[in-house]
């Protein structure tokens, strides 16, 4: 029997759902959204840094050819949005993208935007171009691309090698902005030039980034802030008490651990804190190419003795996840369900036969409790790498190794990793984008130049490519997990765990968005507006 | 006078270009430079890259010739191009500079205003409970680490108190400027006015067991005459000196007090520096500092004539 609504209910159920989504109809105008900033980022330009201190602050000063939706929580295929390309669309060979651009569009000089400022950037990403960047860290995203024909002044086209369809992910990241052709790249370090929705205002270093709405901003009434303003406050404990004191509306980006979350929340009981994957797994350097670790065996190992739980348990309280290089399930996308995960070497079974396991290795190598093997454990001067260090010397102390923490001043971690002046290193690497091409191919492919360990295997490079032209998902993953057990087994950068922090404001915030599945592209700031 | 005044001033020229030599070896014997560091920021290694930065800024130069590319500038007047602002460094420096020297002022005043009046009490209620208490507020201040101590007063005064902002914006006013840089100023005084205060006191003590204040007693002279015209006249001389030095382990002090209070001053934007290998911007600061140093430990010695008569410089 079909049910009938009865006209109260339904006028109620109106009232409710009005009442209910009230608020988003309501964004208020203006303001000045109050962020505190870990760090000084060492340069405006995002193209020319990997560090998410670079990110937070000047996103919002671009505009990318499409982006991640703002106001959703997930980074994939499925939530890349128009942004300066209105739309876009792949040949039928897959080697060629193209995006017909928005017109209209102005930087914040005055100047127009066109399809040539799209070819000067890649140009520039490819080196092609006079005025090259100090620095290119991600060039190897670009390593597919042949050019960028231009149709008029509102199309452009990237032509690919080979089929890539992760290039348009990549495009879709903080990461891949648009810079204008006008503008050298020594300015858009220093006073950088975007379409974006807010227009770079100053940045004094070590002191304050403020940015200021823009007007002429190509979405009409948005941004709906007047302007960002980020305090740059290195000690924790005094712009975590700036935040409880109300001094600030957001916390850094996962600048609240989660041992502080509890400090903050009795602190602070009002605000949220939202608690997310990091993506900056830490992971082991083992030097492949000098003894002792040379001998596969002795690596093999290695892998048996690591357990992963005691790193989850002590250093996030339990709230870490164990996964490989791609960010664990659920917020990952290309994560390792478990019955993948536990056949990995050191992941699965029992920890003590692993282990039981990996000293009869050692003991036929000629190792015992009176002759053990003696390692330094590299890593920064820097807690975050300092701790697992030490839960890694004690582990390796069950298979007769006897760890040293070798303390490496910060400023030559990655030139020593380079030099392959070290043993074992505890590190950590941000992964800028959920999806493998960027993760593999700037990590663990032979030609990177982020690829500081320089582990290389054409056998592996060979297995990065063919997934990468893969455009069947589960196909894909498949592959995925195939080149994360090679990895795995290899013993290539090892992935120990990967942390969690959380963010928070106060609740005059609204309509931020952050992404669960990276940390280094929702910081546009369109949608947010404070409600006082 | 004259011919010590031109001694002093040559002596000063040299002591700065010893500090000049100094900060530009340790410099440079520190590990890593700008470009190791922009490129460890960003994750990466290349070396034609790091190459091409070097020699953009002149790193790729023997260090005689950096040496004197800076020292030649810094007599012009020119400080260079800071290297991770790309800006010039006098425009990074300079604005930087009165934040701490009010800091640094009102901390010295605090130190002093606390410690000499209290020290002299000291002395004078010698072994008095008064005395018992001052030693042990001097003591506590000597030995409580000073970021500690920051710390507590910024949560007292930032969130329980609510009484101070944190330094977030530029003071409107100066009297709201006062009462922001009043309290970190009192965080760094406390520990430089216990030093003070412990000096006056046993400095005092050594000069009220002399026989000039006990004929001052003698002939009449009222208390405070003996303690402040007589004693404290005499006894203050060792505190001028470790008030001069002070003065110069201030900035020490500023350092922690200003990222703590996240005070924008020279202190912790030299901090900052030093962790980029950013050389124009230390090179040109701890010059500064150095001929601050040079600069009040002169005014020092020429209190010393002015406050004790018997003491001269002969030419």
């Amino acid at each position: 029997m079909p049910r009938t609504v009865s006209p109260r209910i339904f006028a109620a159920a109106i009232v409710v759902l009005a009442l209910v989504g009230g608020p988003a109809l309501a964004q208020k105008q203006g303001g000045t959204l109050r962020i505190y900033h870990r760090d000084n980022p060492p340069s405006a330009s995002v193209h020319e840094e990997a560090t998410v201190s670079t990110n937070l602050p000047f996103m919002a000063i671009y505009n990318n050819l499409v982006i991640y939706d703002q106001t959703k929580d997930v980074n994939s295929v499925e939530t890349i949005t128009p942004d300066l390309a209105e739309s876009w669309s792949w040949d039928a060979t897959k080697t060629k993208l193209t995006f017909k651009l928005r017109q209209g569009v102005k930087w914040h000089d005055g100047k127009p935007f066109t399809a040539k400022d799209v070819e000067c950037t890649w140009n520039k990403l490819l080196g092609k171009d006079a005025d090259t960047f100090r620095k290119n860290p991600r060039a190897i995203w670009y390593q597919n691309v042949k050019e960028i024909a231009l149709n008029g002044d509102f199309e452009a086209t990237f032509v690919l090698n080979r089929p890539q369809p992760a290039l348009l992910s990549m495009l879709a990241s903080g990461y891949s902005p648009v810079y204008p052709c006008h503008v050298s790249t020594r300015d858009m370090r220093t006073k950088p030039i975007g379409t974006g929705p807010f227009k770079f205002v100053e940045f004094k270093q070590n002191e304050v980034i403020r940015l200021a709405r823009n007007p002429d901003y190509f979405v009409k009434g948005k941004p709906y802030l007047d302007g960002v303003e980020m305090r740059i406050i290195a000690n924790r404990s005094t712009r975590t008490l700036a935040f409880v004191a109300g001094e600030f509306d957001m916390t850094f980006s996962q600048d609240i651990t989660i041992p502080l979350l509890k400090d903050m929340k009795s602190q602070a009981p009002n605000a949220i804190c939202e608690i997310k994957p990091q993506y900056v797994p830490r992971n082991l350097m083992v030097n492949r190419e000098k003894p002792p670790f040379d001998n596969a065996k002795l690596r093999e190992a290695l892998a048996l003795a690591i357990d992963r739980k005691p790193f989850v348990d002590i250093l996030t309280e339990g709230k870490g996840d164990i996964g490989g290089v791609m960010l664990p399930l659920p917020e990952g996308l290309w994560g390792m369900p478990p019955e993948v995960l536990k056949t990995m070497t050191g992941y699965g079974g029992d920890i003590e036969k692993n282990r039981a396991e990996a000293r009869k290795i050692m003991e036929s190598l000629g190792y015992s409790a009176s002759n053990p093997l003696k390692v330094k454990v590299s890593t920064r001067d820097i807690a975050i790498y300092r701790d697992p260090g030490v839960i890694l010397i004690d582990q390796l102390k069950q298979i007769y190794v006897e760890g040293e923490l070798e303390v490496v001043d910060t400023t030559i971690w990655h030139a020593k990793a380079a030099r392959k002046d070290y043993t074992i290193g505890m590190n950590l690497t941000g992964m800028s984008v959920d999806d493998p091409d960027p993760v593999f191919y700037e990590n663990y492919a032979c030609k990177s130049e982020r690829n500081y360990t320089q582990y290389c295997d054409p056998a592996v490079d060979k297995m990065i490519d063919e997934q990468s032209q893969e455009t069947d998902v589960e196909k894909r993953k498949k592959l995925v997990w195939a080149i994360e057990k090679k990895l795995n087994d290899d013993l290539a950068r090892p992935i120990i765990y990967h942390d969690r922090a959380a963010t928070c404001w106060h609740p005059h915030v609204k309509g931020f968005v952050g992404h669960q599945n990276s940390i280094y592209s929702n910081w546009r700031f369109t949608d947010v507006w404070l409600d006082k | 006078m004259g011919a010590y005044l031109v001694r002093r001033f040559f002596l000063m020229l040299l002591t700065l270009f010893g500090m000049s030599v100094l900060i530009f070896v340790l410099l440079r014997v520190m590990p890593g430079n700008i470009s190791d560091i922009l490129f460890e920021s960003a994750g990466l290694v290349n070396p034609a890259e790091k190459a091409k930065i070097e020699k953009e800024l002149g790193l790729d130069q023997p260090l005689v010739v950096q040496y004197s590319t800076w020292i030649s500038g810094l007599l012009r007047g020119d400080l260079g191009y800071a290297y991770v602002s790309e800006k010039p460094a006098l425009d990074e420096i300079l604005p930087r500079i009165p934040i701490t020297a009010k800091l640094a002022v009102l901390a010295l005043f605090f130190s002093i205003v606390l410690g000499v009046p209290l020290g002299v009490i000291s002395a004078v209620k010698q072994d008095t409970p008064l005395d018992y208490a001052l030693r042990v507020v001097s003591l506590s201040g000597l030995s409580l680490p000073s970021f500690w101590l920051a710390l507590l007063i910024l949560m007292g005064f930032v969130h329980f108190l609510g009484w101070i902002p944190i330094y977030t914006d530029k003071p409107a006013t100066i009297w709201h400027e006062l009462a922001l840089l009043s309290i970190p100023a009192a965080a760094v005084g406390f520990r430089a006015s216990a030093l003070i205060m412990r000096l006056t006191r046993s400095s005092m003590l050594e000069v009220l067991r002399q026989d000039y204040i006990r004929t001052a007693r003698a002939k009449g002279a009222s208390a405070a005459s003996v303690n402040y015209d007589h004693a404290l006249r005499n006894a203050v001389l060792p505190v001028i000196t470790i008030i001069g030095i002070e003065a110069a382990f201030l900035i020490g002090g500023l350092i922690v007090t200003e990222t703590v209070f996240n005070i924008p001053g020279v202190a912790r934007f030299l901090v900052e520096a030093i962790r980029w290998r950013d050389y124009p911007i230390v090179q040109n600061l701890v010059m500064f500092i150095a001929v601050v140093v040079v600069v009040v430990n002169f005014l020092v010695d020429m209190a010393y004539v002015v406050l004790d008569p018997r003491i001269k410089y002969e030419d």
